[in-house]
């Protein structure tokens, strides 16, 4: 009877541990963001098409010419991609040269959404499976990284830029020219 | 007014429900609060009502499109087909919980209004048991999820509903699941109120029984449905994905499996008691872990709740609260109940045994691998727990509980006999290595679906058995129950197995007028054109398709955008033969060809005998359906005839003994 009055108490006491790890896990705030391992590394070997004809596209290549650049990761049938338009316009004035990538895109969707929405891009690939998008370590759409002139990712934006994060995206631009 | 209405009338069910628990405890305590007795069936009645009314409030909103309550605005659009606009009802989470303490009190009342087999002491814990925990539900309801708060102002239009839930699956799939875990409330606090009056009795188990089985009815129909509804309107070919969500109804069904089959040996050797208490807070407990994890958020998930910290909040709160009080209760009344009836291994309580701590296995399993992603995330690692997990180690338990499936109901209670049985089992065992041979022959050496095929023969003979030597009109209802319950186990095992093993796929970019072959069907995209429906637009391809070379049909898959709000699904379109399905997606445009030409992405599945997954699900729930209309059906027909018996001794009171004088 003692051996089976224990075994219940453990029951009640896992039941306590659920509830803590349960409560621990709601307090936090939910973080579905995904760093990208790649942080802090160069960025992978590829070559882009372009994604449009106004356009070149993009290559491994174009990071190492001693020039740091964002590269945005975007997608025509994206939302929040269209809300930060306003905020690549804003960095684009302020200097900053933009490479982009459009997953799973069409080429007139792609058209039609740089006329819709500017285009602020210097180069734009089509990465048609998400291949270059998975190698960089990137989860999901829009995505900003920061790459300094040796072709090294130094920064990672996951989401669509607000406007607090055109200054913070300025400086480590600014960063990663040094 | 209406929204007013309906407030009111939840305001004051939540209020009954106070006095039902007041009520009911003084009258368990004894004394003067006895007295109070009285009030508490007709409370749980009258609470129920009021509940159904604030439901039936909450339909009419939807059905009239009232803009001015924010949740109709936030779910609903004066476009929608009107049945989509009642479903959008329960389609979010006030409607969906205000459901939930709706059918719980529909429980409450049914309960007070019909059940007087238990001793009244043991209904009054019962009742009150019942009350606290609605209470927590109303709370949570009225507190932090006003299904009627009011907007103001009230806008133009509303703001839609999840194309994706757009679908009558949605009609029938959560109340059905509702209506399950709900159930499992009502053998809870059955449970909660025999550990109190510590009246753990073979009654007891009559009393629970019938609720557990309605509730397993519903959850099987539940769960069966939503793989269904995953199955075609994702658009992804599966049918079980051991997503978060799903193993939250499947957790409750495994642990209400365990106690129906343990509640059966109670109720008929006084055996398992304290197991079946267990299991009484197991099953409920499970429910309410479920409805957490889906509408805290705490796990991603394919199924896009709204999240929202503070409501998870609550219900873990809530949860602390039930889980944790009738433990505690459990651990320290446990030992009072004594154990009950002796039996040996080589029984039926015994084979009944090897089901509970099988299943009882796989829901910690389940439970195990659906939690242990929140764990390591408390640690800083993110991991997603997937089929390379859940398939190998549940077949551990999965595979031995067949094979006891399969010979268990042809053992006798209390102690039996190999010898006996030897027939029965020779012709079982011959059967499986049959069904081995035949699968090995066709399909080769693929571990799981083998087995799959093996267990699945054996387990359908070994479910016919029972009525061996038997005069089929006499065989009871719920023997037949349980023989379409076990033979459903089979077909959906035969199902699964085959699709796993015979499934081809092709992923095609086709021209118009091209033909693709997939399986023994050859399939021609006649078309490809823009369709619009009345909140969509989508690309509908016309497939024609001749299964082995005959007579071809039509079918169109389309991928549709939906605009409030801007989404896509795939609706696949399904050719159903008797032996198996064609399942075709079409993705969008593909990269043109050499020469120029547009190519569509086409993606085809034939899928041999993958239905009989869902018509094993159906028998599956029908034979639990059975069961339960012989047990309502015996209850009353023995009410009738005892209220006949005292009818009688009421009209005669004295001409026997004059008789016999």
């Amino acid at each position: 009877m003692t051996r089976a009055r224990w075994v219940l108490w453990l029951l009640v006491a896992m039941a306590a541990a659920l509830f803590v790890l349960f409560a621990v896990q709601l307090s936090r705030p939910k973080n579905d963001f995904v760093q990208s391992a790649m942080v802090g590394k160069p960025i992978p070997e590829f070559t882009l098409e372009p994604a449009v004809q106004s356009r070149p596209g993009v290559s491994s290549a174009d990071f190492t010419d001693g020039k740091p650049r964002l590269l945005n990761i975007f997608a025509s049938w994206c939302v929040p991609c269209a809300a930060e338009a306003p905020q690549l316009a804003a960095l684009e004035q302020q200097g900053a040269d933009i490479v982009a990538i459009a997953i799973r895109d069409r080429p007139q969707d792609v058209a039609a959404f740089l006329s819709a929405y500017g285009n602020p891009f210097s180069r734009i690939g089509s990465d048609e499976i998400s291949q270059v998008q998975l190698d960089l370590g990137s989860s999901g759409v829009p995505e900003t990284f920061v790459i300094d002139g040796k072709g090294v990712i130094r920064y990672q934006h996951i989401g669509d830029i607000r406007d607090r994060d055109v200054p913070i995206l300025l400086q480590k631009l600014r960063e990663a020219g040094a | 007014m209406i929204a007013e209405l309906g407030l009111a009338a939840l305001w004051l069910a939540a209020a009954l429900a106070a006095l039902q628990l007041l009520a009911g405890a003084l009258a368990v305590r004894g004394g003067d609060g006895e007295t109070l007795a009285a009030l508490v069936r007709p409370t749980a009645v009258v609470q129920a009502l009021l509940c159904t009314l604030a439901f039936g409030m909450l339909l009419w909103l939807f059905a009239r499109t009232d803009l001015s309550v924010a949740l109709v605005a936030n779910n609903s659009h004066s476009a929608k087909p009107m049945i989509y606009k009642i479903t959008g009802a329960w389609g979010n989470h006030e409607g969906s919980m205000l459901l939930w303490v709706t059918v719980m009190a529909l429980s409450g009342g049914l309960i007070a209004l019909v059940e007087r087999r238990l001793p009244e002491r043991t209904m009054m814990a019962t009742l009150a048991a019942q009350a606290f925990v609605a209470i927590g539900f109303y709370a949570f309801l009225l507190l932090a999820s006003n299904p009627f708060e009011r907007l103001v102002p009230a806008p133009a239009e509303g703001t839609g509903l999840n194309p994706l839930l757009q679908d009558i699956g949605l009609a029938l799939h959560p109340p059905t699941l509702y209506a399950g875990y709900v159930g499992l409330s009502v053998a809870f606090s059955f449970a909660v109120g025999a550990l109190i009056t510590r009246q753990v009795t073979p009654d007891f188990a009559k009393v629970m029984r019938p609720w557990v089985l309605g509730a397993w009815i519903f959850l099987t129909l539940g769960i069966t449905a939503g793989s269904y509804w995953a199955y075609y309107e994702l658009g992804w070919g599966g049918w079980w994905f051991w997503d978060p969500v799903e193993n939250a109804s499947l957790m409750p069904w495994l642990a209400a499996t365990a106690l129906l089959h343990s509640a059966g040996v109670l109720a008929a050797r006084d055996a398992l008691r304290a197991w079946t208490i267990m299991l009484g807070v197991v099953a409920f407990s499970m429910s309410m872990i479920g409805t957490f994890l889906v509408r805290s958020g705490i796990l991603t998930s394919v199924h896009a709740f709204a999240v929202d910290p503070e409501r998870g909040t609550f219900i873990l709160a809530l949860l602390a609260i039930y889980i944790g009080g009738a433990l505690v209760l459990f651990a320290l009344r446990a030992n009072t109940v004594a154990e009950g009836e002796r039996f040996s291994v080589l029984s039926r309580e015994g084979a009944l045994v090897v089901n509970n701590v099988a299943l009882s296995a796989i829901l910690g399993i389940v439970l195990l691998g659906t939690l242990y992603p929140l764990l390591t995330e408390a640690f800083g690692v993110r991991v997603s727990v997937g089929p390379p997990y859940f398939n190998p180690v549940g077949a551990i338990f999965f595979l031995p509980m067949l094979v006891v499936l399969a010979i268990g109901p042809l053992l006798r209670w209390r102690q039996d006999r190999l010898a006996r049985v030897r027939g029965p089992m020779l012709a079982i065992a011959a059967t499986a290595v049959l069904a081995l041979l035949v699968a090995w022959w066709i399909m080769g050496a693929a571990l799981f679906p083998l087995l799959g095929m093996t267990l699945a023969a054996a387990v359908a003979i070994g479910s016919f058995l029972p009525l061996r030597g038997r005069s089929l009109r006499r065989v009871p209802s719920p023997v037949w129950g349980m023989v379409i319950s076990h033979f459903g186990v089979a077909v959906a095992l035969f199902g699964m197995a085959a699709d796993t093993a015979f499934q081809t796929e092709r992923l095609v970019a086709a021209r118009v007028g091209d033909t693709v072959e997939v399986g023994p069907w050859a399939i021609t995209l006649a078309s490809v054109d823009p369709v619009a429906g009345p909140n969509w637009t989508a690309l509908q391809a016309d497939l024609h398709a001749g299964y082995g070379g005959g007579a071809s049909q039509s079918i169109q898959p389309q991928a549709r955008s939906f605009w409030t709000p801007p989404q896509q699904t795939s609706e696949a379109a399904l050719l159903t033969r008797w032996n198996g399905q064609l399942y075709a997606v079409i993705g969008g445009e593909a990269p043109n060809d050499e020469a120029g030409a547009t190519r569509w992405q086409l993606r085809l599945w034939w899928k041999p005998f993958v239905t009989f997954i869902w018509y094993g699900g159906v028998l599956i729930a029908l034979g639990g359906a059975l069961a339960l209309v012989g047990r309502v059906v015996g209850d009353v027909r023995r009410r009738a005839a005892r209220s006949l018996i005292e009818e009688r001794r009421v009209d005669t009171p004295r001409e026997p003994a004059e008789a016999l004088a």
